[in-house]
């Protein structure tokens, strides 16, 4: 087998595992569907946005979790956009551990989010290196001359 | 794809030109990576774009503002695509603002939400809204906006409604 053959094999191996894994869902190849050649670099640009927006999210609602007095309020609003984000991209996981923490903070049990805040963050590296992986054997790919599945 | 402009797309909107030309579509939502993608949806479905992260930047861009004069006549936009739950103004609450705008309140709005809204307040949405959709949005729902755009603009022409 030559290498870009290789490397293809490998790509489709390891996006099934992602999704065999529920680290994304079908909403995640929806997004791949909206990359062209005429913002080829699409997916990277929207995944990075939300790996930032995460990470801000995830400040917020730990300085908001270490206060005296929780204001749960805040922290749901927080949780809220996280939820609707990993939505948007597909994240399966942390969208649903955001489904749990939403619940704990309508119960204002303090333990409870604090436990999802640091399975988000869990979630998140995961993510974020599985993407990295992927990304960068697309990117091997386009270089050996072949191109990717979702963009044909 | 029919364009009989002669006209490139990269014109503001508020050059005034009405052919057959790009629907102009206003997407607003506080989510910026929502923003992002709902935008994507829309340039795929060659529609022109312009975001607003709030129910006040929309109102500011439509010229209707507290203190604005709506002297935009010569602004184009054809729908008005809106999260229902953004903090400080709600979808609905942008929803009446524009509807009690003589110029604007043609415009369809379009409501989108993450989640299942109550009965009663869709029922109150559904008086002044076109559509009411439920994110992450679907090239699906597109096409069925782009055919509601295209029915409101020439009434008996629905050719360019691709089924999916």
């Amino acid at each position: 087998m030559d290498l870009l053959s290789q490397l293809q094999r490998q790509l489709a191996d390891f996006t099934a595992s992602l999704y065999r894994e529920g680290f994304v869902d079908d909403q995640f190849t929806q997004l791949q569907k909206l990359q062209d050649e005429s913002s080829p670099e699409f997916v990277v640009e929207v995944v990075s946005l939300f790996f930032e927006d995460c990470e801000k999210l995830v400040n917020n609602m730990a300085k908001a979790l270490e206060q005296q007095v929780v204001d749960f309020k805040q922290v749901d609003s927080h949780v809220h956009q996280l939820k609707g984000s990993s939505s948007s991209i597909g994240a399966a996981r942390i969208k649903n551990v955001c489904i749990a923490f939403k619940t704990f903070c309508e119960a204002q049990n303090r333990e409870g989010c604090l436990r999802c805040l640091q399975q988000v963050n869990h979630e998140h590296a995961q993510l974020k290196t599985n993407l990295q992986t992927l990304f960068t054997l697309e990117r091997q790919i386009v270089a050996n001359g072949g191109s990717i599945p979702a963009m044909q | 794809m029919a364009s009989s402009s002669s006209l490139s797309s990269s014109f503001s909107p508020s050059m005034g030109f009405d052919f057959d030309e790009k629907p102009h579509v206003l997407a607003v939502d506080d989510n910026s990576i929502d923003r992002k993608v709902m935008e994507k949806l829309l340039i795929n479905s060659a529609c022109k774009v312009t975001t607003a992260e709030n129910g006040k930047m929309a109102l500011k861009y439509l010229g209707l503002a507290d203190g604005q004069h709506p002297n935009h006549s010569d602004l184009r936009v054809n729908m008005i695509i809106t999260y229902y739950c953004i903090p400080g103004m709600t979808g609905y609450e942008l929803l009446k603002r524009i509807k009690k705008s003589p110029t604007m309140k043609e415009i369809a709005v379009v409501i989108v939400s993450s989640e299942n809204i109550p009965m009663r307040i869709k029922q109150r949405l559904e008086e002044g809204a076109q559509e009411f959709l439920l994110k992450p949005l679907q090239p699906s729902d597109v096409t069925k906006l782009r055919c509601h755009i295209k029915k409101l603009k020439n009434p008996s022409e629905g050719r360019l409604c691709r089924g999916k």
